[in-house]
This record gives C-alpha cells, structure tokens and sequence, in this order.
C-alpha cells in the first residue's frame, strides 16, 4: 500500500475513533464506508460532549450564573470556530441550526418571504440542478409553488458532471436565486460552484450552496467563494448530530424576515407585535443545540490539528484506489465520474442486476456498511436510469484494506447470489 | 476476510432466491376490480398491483414491480398463497403474515397456513427489511378493500 501517496498515518488516525475497534457480524473487524452518510467521531468529540454535560450544563444567554456564562462562552466559542474555519464574513453570519436541511429551508422560507430587493414571486426564477439532495430540491419546490415562482435547474451529463450548456438560458435577469450543491452526496462530484457564483451575481441572483460534502473533505473559504449563503452539517464533520450552520454576510442576513418565532430571536416583545434580535440570534429562536455545537467546535479543533488540506489529499487518495480498484470488479457500473479530477469521497455504483438493498445485506453480514437505495437523491438516479445504487464513501480514517475487503466482498455477494441459480 | 457469515442464510433462504428468481403470477393482468401502486420511499422498490374477486374469492393477484429479491419473492409468494382463496380466508393468512413480520424473529409460523411464507420468518430479525416483505401485502390489502367495496356496491 506505500505506493499510494497523500494517504494520513491511518494507524495514528484510526485510533482516535474508538468505534473503529469494534467487531461486529460474527467477530469480524467493522469495515465503515458510510461516511457521507454520517462520520465517525473522534474521542476528543465524545468527551468536549461528555464533559460539557458534567461540568458546564446550563441554558445559554438567559442564565445570570456562572454556568449560565461557562455554557454562554463554550457556545458562543464553537460560533468563533466555525467562522475561522470556513472564513465566513464575520461570526454574526454564522448561523446554527439543527442540520443542513434546516439551514436550507430557513433560507428558502425567508426568501419566499422577503419581498423586495431579495424576495421572489411571479415571474422570477430559482434554479437549481437535478444532482441535488433532496434537501434542496424540496424547499424551492414549496417556496416556487407557495410564491409562484418558477422553478428551473441543469441536468447532468452522462460522466456525471452538471450539464452547463445551457447556463445562459438558465441563468438570466428572471433569475433570483441559484441554489447547489458543492460536491454531490451521489455522484461524488465537484462542481465549479465559484464559476457559476460568479455568473449569478451578474444577473444579480443570490447564490445558496449546499456545502454538506464540501466542508468535511476540502478547505473551505466562504469568503473567497462569494456566494451568499453556505449550508452545511456538523454530523458529516466528525461532530454531533443535531448541528448545522448557514453561513451568509451579517447585513444581508438583517435585511430578511425571521425563519422561526420564539426566544432569543428577538429585540422587544409587545402584545400588538415583535422586533427582531440581529444576526445570528435572529435565526436561532428557542434554546439551541448547545452541547451539539460546542461537540461541532470540537470536531473543528480535531481537523484542523490535522489540517483540511491533508483530509482532502487523503480523501482524494483513497478514492482514486477506490475507483481504481472497482472498476476491476466485474458487473461494477458507477454512477458518477469514474476518472479521480474534481471529485469527493463517495462512489455510487451498481454491482449486475442484483438489487442495492441485497448487496448492501450481505456485505453487512461481513461487517461492510455501505449505503444502498437512492442516498435521497432520487432524480439522479432517475437520470441515470436506476432506481437505487449502492454507496461507498471514505474519510481521513478510511484505510486501502477496507476498500480491498469492498471488493472482495463484492464478489463474495455475486456468488452468494448465484448459488443455486 | 469475506468468509460468508451463515447468518444471513436465514434471511436468504432458498425459497426466497427461487420466488425471486422465478416469480409466479407475474405481470398485470384483467379483468380486474381495483388497482394500487405502493412504494418504499426509502429504497424506491415499487410494486403495482390489481386484484379481481369473483363469488367471495380472491379470483387473481396480478403485478408488476421492481426491487430487491425480498420484496419481489414476497409478491410472488402472495399470489401463490392468495389466489382462490375465499376473501376471509385470504384476510386470516394476510393477518398472520402481518404477525410473523412484526415477530422481530420471536414467532413460530404455521406452515399450514403460511406455506412459502414461512421462510420469510428470518426477514422479521432486520427491521430494515420488514418493509420490503410487506410492501406487496399492503398493496394487496389497500387493493382488496377496493375491489370488495366496488363488488358489493
């Protein structure tokens, strides 16, 4: 395996993830290559959680205590994180939410919402692309039905790749928001999402970008980026579930209706109506995922100890032996660019005529967790002619040996499956 | 590394592969008094399924579906156990195919009355799987009421 280059030192990252020791499916050594789905954590994640609870626990921002203020600082501290480690124009743009879904369908909420200059309704068009996770097709979906805007997006191209032959009918002076994905949770690819940032801005469009497979695997600056609002998870990220951020420039944001009423999202309460808190409270209504963000905060110091450009190589190292190393398999078709230039960490693939669901059960039966159906990106599939697919997705801890115990358990699942036949 | 684990044997048993391999009863076919189409959001398996009854008999079962080898042999075994048989008798086997799912491996089936079916005892124990053996029972049972109302109208 020396011959691979980039690659960490998995032994030293390995052991960071104590679930990584476990066996499983009759003492067999667990093989995790569902990473896209949700990551692994590292004990440092576990135990910021674990010690947060023990010995910091209290509600944030309405506590005159001193755990009140050590709970306030830990939470607030995982805001000034995640702004450095994405580059976002300032901290007050960073905005926690439970996930990206919610990240995303705050923006399409208060867009549909916000009337003029940023608002959308008869006549104007978002845009989005068939690669998308359902997370940002359904929420422009609502928002065009409810405002009555039209909906548009790209295709693909049969290597997997957005289709912009037609970006100069897509993206016109109708258009008002262009929403994508950075690096497709399906096809694995990267899109040339500051290119098209910088068509939209053209025609004055905003630009929302789905960041959910970006941030985990690459260095992501948002201000270099230029577009107006990033989404991401933290669960993807080695952190906890119930975390995601948005990420847009602190006075754009005051220039929007607030998503969700309650707590903390406001200035003065009357009977006869509100005003609102600024950014980032103005967001954040209710009590928050406090621990969940000072685990995301964790997560953060975690990678960036070891450095995003290092995952990436690593990353992109693995699925270059990846691809290589499937494409031996006979009866793998894969869905998405075969060829390791501008993709992520996630390889779809068909394995025959067997169906996902049955590949996916007998590879779980020797410890191999992947992904099988449609990795809630239904019109990809559709695009590529297929109902569901297989998925194997890497990150910093993924080794050359569980991409070798894929293939072997690939033709471990082809001839269980044609005994008898 | 891939020696094969013989637990999952329970859950591909051979009568299974067979129905999968070899369906019985499929494609859509008339006369017919109701028609569905079920989906598993989650995998995409679909299944369309119509059913004719005649004189209090469940008088055809015809499909057409697409899926994983769970979810199509289920569909086969369904029309095998389900075709000629009088409406409550055929509601009864329903039922007790519904029980064996939900067993979570737990349940003894009756043979007498499950035939096929009772290989599918093993797919009770992967909860994520349960959904796939039923879909094809669903759809039968949404269909039946349908037919059943429009017969009797």
């Amino acid at each position: 395996m020396s011959a691979i280059n980039g690659l960490l030192d998995l032994d030293k990252i390995r052991a960071d993830f104590p679930i990584l020791e476990r066996r499983l499916a009759g003492d067999r050594a667990l093989v995790y290559l569902d990473s896209a789905n949700t990551s692994q954590k590292p004990q440092s994640v576990i135990d910021a959680i674990s010690e947060h609870y023990a010995l910091h626990n209290a509600n944030v921002a309405r506590a005159a205590h001193q755990l009140g203020e050590e709970s306030t600082a830990a939470y607030e501290g995982a805001r000034d994180k995640v702004a450095a480690f994405v580059n976002a124009p300032g901290r007050d743009g960073v905005i926690f939410t439970k996930n990206a879904s919610e990240a995303l369908n705050l923006v399409a909420n208060v867009l549909a919402n916000a009337g003029k200059p940023h608002g959308f309704g008869p006549g104007d068009e978002v845009v989005i692309t068939e690669m998308e996770h359902h997370s940002n097709i359904v929420p422009w979906q609502i928002a065009c039905q409810r405002t009555g805007a039209t909906l548009r997006w790209f295709g693909i191209t049969d290597e997997g790749r957005l289709d912009l032959s037609n970006i100069d009918d897509l993206i016109t002076e109708r258009t008002r928001v262009v929403a994508l994905t950075w690096v497709s949770n399906a096809l694995g690819t990267i899109n040339p999402v500051a290119e098209i940032t910088r068509r939209a801005h053209e025609v004055g469009a905003l630009v929302v970008v789905d960041a959910s497979q970006a941030v985990p695997q690459m260095a992501v600056d948002v201000t270099a980026l230029g577009a107006d609002f990033v989404a991401f998870t933290g669960h993807k990220l080695c952190g906890p579930t119930g975390i995601g951020v948005l990420v847009a420039k602190p006075d754009l944001l005051n220039q929007l209706p607030p998503f969700l009423g309650g707590g903390e999202m406001i200035e003065i309460v009357r009977m006869e109506g509100s005003t609102y808190a600024p950014a980032p409270h103005r967001f954040e209504a209710g009590t928050p995922p406090i621990v969940q963000a000072v685990g995301l905060g964790a997560a953060i110091d975690y990678l960036s100890a070891i450095g995003m450009d290092a995952v990436r190589a690593h990353e992109h190292a693995i699925t270059g032996y990846a691809l290589e190393r499937l494409q031996t398999v006979d009866g793998v078709r894969i869905l998405g660019p075969t060829e390791n230039i501008d993709r992520g960490g996630a390889i779809s693939f068909e394995l025959g005529d067997l169906h996902p669901h049955d590949v996916g059960q007998v590879l779980d039966s020797l410890g191999i967790a992947v992904r099988g159906g449609h990795h809630c990106a239904r019109p990809v599939h559709a695009r590529f002619g297929v109902t569901a697919s297989n998925r194997a997705s890497f990150y910093l801890y993924t080794s050359p040996a569980e991409i070798d115990a894929l293939v072997e358990g690939l033709d471990h699942v082809k001839s269980y499956f044609s005994r008898g036949a | 590394m891939s020696a094969p684990n013989p637990q999952i044997d329970a859950l591909y048993q051979e009568i299974i592969l067979d129905h999968y391999r070899n369906p019985r009863h499929k494609g859509l076919r008339e006369p017919f008094e109701a028609q569905v189409h079920h989906v598993n959001p989650t995998c995409g398996d679909e299944v369309t399924l119509r059913v004719h009854v005649a004189d209090g008999k469940v008088a055809d079962v015809s499909y057409d579906s697409l899926g994983c080898s769970i979810s199509q042999a289920s569909a086969s075994v369904l029309t095998e156990l389900l075709i000629g048989k009088d409406l409550d008798e055929a509601m009864a086997v329903h039922e007790e195919f519904l029980a064996l799912m939900q067993s979570k491996g737990q349940a003894t089936p009756d043979e007498d009355v499950l035939e096929d079916a009772v290989a599918f005892a093993g797919v009770s124990k992967y909860p994520a799987r349960i959904k796939c053996a039923l879909l094809s029972w669903m759809a039968w049972k949404d269909a039946t009421a349908q037919a059943v109302g429009k017969v009797t109208q």
